[in-house]
C-alpha cells in the first residue's frame, strides 16, 4: 500500500524518515533545510510513532546528539544547510571514526560563508573529500527528485547500519524546495529497545550485561599501530562500498556521441538540455551519479572510448569535473559549466555550453589548455 | 593467623568493586580521578544498575575514562558529552545516563552543551571534576583556573583584566530550572569522599525518579599540572580552591539552598 | 501534453498556492507534476514566483528559461517573464497596477480583472482563483472536478466550506477572461 502526495522535498525526506521507523531526529533550523525539522515537530512525531525529535542548541549539539544516539545502535538523523554541516564536521569524523551507523542529510545552498540561501551544489568536495579531519569517506547518495528525497533515506540507513558508518544526502535547495508527486512508502514499525538490542547489542553501548564485555565507542587509538588498523579496517569498508552499493544512472547513452555528467538537480536540468540536444540531432547522453562516492569512475573510464568529450555541469565552481577528470584519464577533453551565487542554469545554458565548450572546441583544443570553465 | 585465613571470603572487609577493571589507571598519583572514578562506580554497583547504565566519556585526561570503568561507554567529543547524554537518554529514558567532565571539557569548550542539556532538564547525572587546570596537555589555563594562578598559557598568573575570571559553573547552572540537584563536592580525605559518594548515590537515584539533571562537581588536584607534590597539592586545593569554590549543596530537590 | 507555467506576483497574493492547486489538479488525472518556487526573502511582500509543469511524461528539468504559459499578477513580474514566453505561448495577467502592458506580438494575451472581481464577490483573498479560472478557460489542462478534487485534498479539512467559493471564482475567472489586442497589433501566425 502505497499513497500518492505532493510535496516539497524536505518533507517527503521528512515524511519517510517517520515512515522508515527512524528513532530520532535531531536539528537546528536554517534555510533552505528549515520545512524538514517544521514538518517533524508538527508531525509529533513521539506521539505518532515514538520518534524523537529535538531542537538542538546548535547544529554542533546537533550532530553530537545523533554520535550519542547511533551509539546505542538507534537509527538517528540529522538535517542541515551548507553553513550548519560546515559546523557538524568535527561529529561526522566523529562518527566515522567510531564507526557510527548515522544519516546526514544537507540540502546545499550557496557559499562560502553565510553565501546565500539558494541552490547550490558548492558542497561536493566537502562531501566527498572528506570535510571533517582524518582519513575517512562518507556513502554520499545524491537525490534528484522529490521521490528520491523520500526513497534514499531507507537506502541510506541500509548503507548506514550495512558498514556502520556515516552517510550522507546531499540534496540542494532546489530539490528540497520544490514539490513533486510523491509515493509514500507504507509505515514502519520502529525497533523495540530489545530488537535494537538484539540488531546492536554486540558493539552499540545499550548497557552491559553478564554475557558480555562492555562496549565502548570511541575514535581513539592511542597506540599507533592500533590507529592504523583502525584506518584500514575503514578503507576496506569504502572498497567494498565501490563494489557492491556504486549507484549511477545512464540517460541516452547508448549512442552518445557527447556526454553530460551531473547530479542532483543539475541532473534535472541537463536532462532537459539533452532532450533539446537530441532534437537538433545532437547526440548527447547523461551520465547522473546517484553516489558521489562511490564514484562510477570505471564507468566513465568506458565511456571516455565512445564520447569525443564530456560536460561536467554542477551549480559550483568545478568541483566534480576534477574526478571525471581523474576517471577518465585525459582520454577525452572535460570541461566544467556551472552557475554560481544561487543562481540556477537553464538548460538553454547547459546546451549552449556544451556546444561551445566541448562540441565546436573540445575536438579541436587539446585538453592541456584548459580555460576557466565559469561563464 | 596464617595468610590463607586473612583472604578468606568470610573475613573480607572491603574489596575493589567489579565495576572497576583490572586495567592500571593513568592517572598520575594523588590525582582525584580515580576516587572519583571508584566511587561513581560503587554507587552502580551498590545499586545493582551495571546493565542499564550507560557513560559517556570526555576529551581530557578522563578521556579513557571507559578503560577503567566496567561499564557500556561512549566517548564524546570535546565538551559535547551533555548533547550526546541528552540523545541516549531520550532514546533509552529507562536507562541511568551520565556524563564525566572536566573543567575545560565541561565549563570551556562544552559551555553551550552543558547550560543547553541543563536548561531543558535532561534526565541525566553530570559529574565535574574541576581541578583548575587543562591536565591532559600539559597543564593549561582552565576557566576555572585561580586568580594569579600560573598555568604554560597565564605563565605570570591569571589575570582577569584580560583572561577572565575563574568560572563558577555549577552556581551558574544552579540558576536553571531544569536542574534538580546541584552540589560541590571533594574526594581527597576519606570523609569527603564518603560525602561525595552519598552525593552520586543521590544523584543516581534521583534519574530512577526522572528529576531532571543532577549536577556533581567534585573539586579535585592536578598536581603534576600544579607541579606540586601530592599532598602540597591537597593542602593548596584546601586553601585556595575552596575558599572559590565552596564545599556543600547548592541546589536540592530543585530548590536553591 | 506537457504545459509548462510560470505564475508571478507580489508575495501574499496567492502565487504558491495557485500553482500548489494546479499540481495537486494534475495529481488527480494522472499527471506528472512538478512546482517549484522562488523562495527566500522574496517571500516577505517582494515578489514570488513559481513554476508548475503538468506532463503525461516524466518531467526532466522542473526550472525553465520559457514557458508555454505565463501568468503575470505585477509589473515587476511582467516586465521579467514577458520574454519568457514561447512564441505562440500565452500570457495572462490582471491589469490591475500595470502600467507597461505587454508588447509582444507573438503570443496570445488574456486578461483577467482578478482583484477587481474578487472584491465584488466580498473575498479578496479568492483572487487566485479567479485568474485561475481565466487560464482554465483558455488552456483546458485540468478539469474543473479535478481542481476541486485537488483542493479538497491539499486544503485542511476545517477549509472545506471555502470549496464551493473557490469553485464559484473559477468560473467567474472562466466568465470574464478577455483577449487583450498590442496596439498596432500585426496577426501572428
Amino acid at each position: 500500500m502505497s499513497e500518492l502526495k505532493l510535496m516539497k522535498g524536505n518533507e517527503a525526506l521528512a515524511e519517510a524518515a517517520i515512515r522508515a521507523g527512524v528513532d530520532a531526529y535531531f536539528g537546528y533550523p536554517i534555510t533552505p533545510q528549515t520545512e524538514l525539522i517544521e514538518y517533524l515537530m508538527n508531525e509529533q512525531t513521539e506521539k505518532r510513532t515514538g520518534m524523537v525529535c529535538l531542537q538542538a542548541e546548535s547544529e554542533i549539539a546537533a550532530i553530537n546528539m545523533v554520535y550519542g544516539a547511533a551509539s546505542t545502535g538507534k537509527k538517528v538523523f540529522t538535517s542541515s544547510s551548507s553553513p550548519g554541516i560546515s559546523l557538524k564536521q568535527e561529529g561526522i569524523s566523529y562518527l566515522a571514526g567510531a564507526e557510527l551507523p548515522a544519516v546526514i542529510v544537507n540540502v546545499v545552498r550557496g557559499g562560502p560563508g553565510l553565501g546565500t540561501i539558494q541552490p547550490s551544489q558548492a558542497d561536493y568536495f566537502q562531501s566527498v573529500k572528506g570535510g571533517g579531519h582524518g582519513d575517512y569517506k562518507l556513502y554520499v547518495l545524491a537525490p534528484s527528485s522529490v521521490q528520491e528525497m523520500s526513497d534514499f533515506v531507507e537506502d541510506a540507513f541500509d548503507i548506514a547500519f550495512k558498514y556502520r558508518a556515516p552517510v550522507l544526502i546531499l540534496s540542494d535547495g532546489l530539490i528540497g524546495q520544490m514539490m513533486e508527486k510523491v509515493k509514500l512508502k507504507p509505515q514502519k514499525k520502529r525497533r523495540t529497545d530489545e530488537e535494537v538490542i538484539k540488531e546492536c547489542g554486540s558493539w552499540a553501548t545499550t548497557g552491559k550485561t553478564k554475557n558480555r564485555e562492555r562496549n565502548i565507542i570511541t575514535s581513539l587509538d592511542l597506540q599507533s599501530e592500533k590507529m592504523e588498523a583502525r584506518v584500514h579496517r575503514l578503507m576496506k569498508k569504502y572498497e567494498q562500498m565501490e563494489k557492491e552499493d556504486l549507484r549511477f544512472e545512464k540517460i541516452q547513452c547508448d549512442d552518445a556521441e557527447y556526454l553530460i555528467v551531473a547530479y542532483g538537480s543539475s541532473a534535472r536540468i541537463s536532462q532537459k538540455a539533452v532532450e533539446m540536444a537530441r532534437a537538433k540531432g545532437i547526440k548527447v547522453g547523461l551520465l547522473r551519479p546517484i553516489t558521489l562516492f562511490p564514484f562510477p569512475k570505471k564507468q566513465l573510464f568506458k565511456l571516455a572510448d565512445q564520447v569525443k568529450g564530456m560536460l561536467s555541469v554542477e551549480l559550483n565552481a568545478g568541483q566534480m569535473v576534477e574526478d571525471v577528470r581523474l576517471s577518465v584519464e585525459f582520454k577525452v577533453p572535460v570541461e566544467h559549466f556551472g552557475r554560481t551565487g544561487g543562481i540556477i542554469h537553464t538548460p538553454e545554458e547547459i546546451l549552449e555550453a556544451l556546444e561551445q565548450k566541448i562540441i565546436n572546441n573540445g575536438t579541436i583544443r587539446h585538453h592541456k589548455t584548459r580555460e576557466s570553465s565559469i561563464l | 593467623m596464617e595468610l590463607l585465613d586473612i583472604i578468606k571470603p568470610e573475613n573480607q572487609v572491603f574489596c575493589k568493586t567489579k565495576l572497576m577493571t583490572d586495567t592500571p589507571l593513568s592517572y598520575c598519583p594523588g590525582c582525584g580521578h580515580g576516587t572519583a572514578h571508584n566511587i561513581t562506580m560503587e554507587v552502580i554497583d551498590e545499586m545493582g544498575i551495571q546493565e542499564d547504565t550507560i557513560g559517556v566519556a570526555p576529551v581530557g585526561c578522563s578521556v579513557l575514562a571507559y578503560d577503567f570503568m566496567n561499564i557500556d561507554m561512549t566517548q564524546a567529543a570535546h565538551g559535547r558529552a551533555p548533547a550526546v547524554a541528552t540523545a541516549i537518554a531520550r532514546t533509552w529514558p529507562k536507562k541511568y545516563v551520565f556524563t564525566y567532565q572536566g573543567d575545560g571539557d565541561l565549563a570551556a569548550i562544552g559551555t553551550a552543551e552543558t547550560i543547553h542539556a541543563c536548561n531543558r532538564g535532561e534526565n541525566i547525572v553530570i559529574i565535574f571534576i574541576n581541578n583548575g587546570i587543562y591536565g591532559m596537555t600539559g597543564g593549561q589555563m582552565a576557566p576555572t583556573t585561580l586568580e594569579g594562578m600560573k598555568s604554560s598559557t597565564s605563565p605570570f598568573g591569571r589575570d582577569i583584566k584580560t583572561m577572565g575570571s575563574p568560572l563558577k559553573m555549577t552556581e551558574l547552572v544552579a540558576q536553571l530550572p531544569g536542574t534538580y540537584f546541584v552540589t560541590r563536592q571533594a574526594v581527597h580525605t576519606h570523609k569527603h569522599v564518603r560525602k561525595a559518594k552519598k552525593a552520586i548515590r543521590q544523584a543516581f537515584e534521583n534519574l530512577k525518579l526522572n528529576k531532571g539533571i543532577s549536577f556533581v562537581e567534585i573539586v579535585s588536584n592536578c598536581n603534576s599540572g600544579w607541579k606540586m607534590t601530592p599532598n602540597d597539592a591537597n593542602e593548596w586545593m584546601v586553601d585556595n580552591m575552596f575558599p572559590y569554590y565552596p564545599l556543600g549543596d547548592i541546589k536540592v530537590n530543585g530548590k536553591l539552598k | 501534453m506537457t504545459e509548462e507555467i510560470i505564475i508571478a506576483g507580489f508575495g501574499g497574493q496567492g502565487v504558491l498556492s495557485m500553482g500548489k492547486i494546479l499540481a495537486y489538479s494534475g495529481i488527480m488525472q494522472d499527471e506528472e507534476v512538478s512546482w517549484m518556487p522562488s523562495y527566500g526573502p522574496e517571500m516577505r511582500g517582494g515578489t514570488a514566483n513559481v513554476t508548475v509543469i503538468l506532463s503525461d511524461e516524466k518531467i526532466s528539468s522542473p526550472y525553465l528559461k520559457v514557458f508555454d504559459t505565463a501568468i503575470i499578477l505585477n509589473q515587476q513580474s511582467m516586465d521579467k517573464f514577458e520574454e519568457s514566453v514561447k512564441p505562440g505561448g500565452v500570457l495572462v495577467y490582471d491589469p490591475n497596477g500595470i502600467t507597461h502592458h505587454p508588447t509582444r506580438t507573438d503570443i496570445e494575451i488574456f486578461q483577467i480583472e482578478g482583484n477587481k472581481l474578487a472584491v465584488k464577490m466580498g473575498n479578496k483573498q479568492i483572487f487566485n482563483m479567479v485568474v485561475m479560472g481565466a487560464f482554465l478557460k483558455i488552456k483546458p489542462i485540468v478539469k474543473l472536478e479535478n481542481v476541486l478534487a485537488g483542493l479538497k485534498k491539499s486544503l485542511p479539512e476545517r477549509y472545506h466550506h471555502l470549496i464551493p467559493l473557490n469553485k464559484e471564482a473559477l468560473k467567474i475567472g472562466m466568465d470574464n477572461v478577455t483577449p487583450f489586442k498590442v496596439a498596432n497589433q500585426v496577426a501572428h501566425n
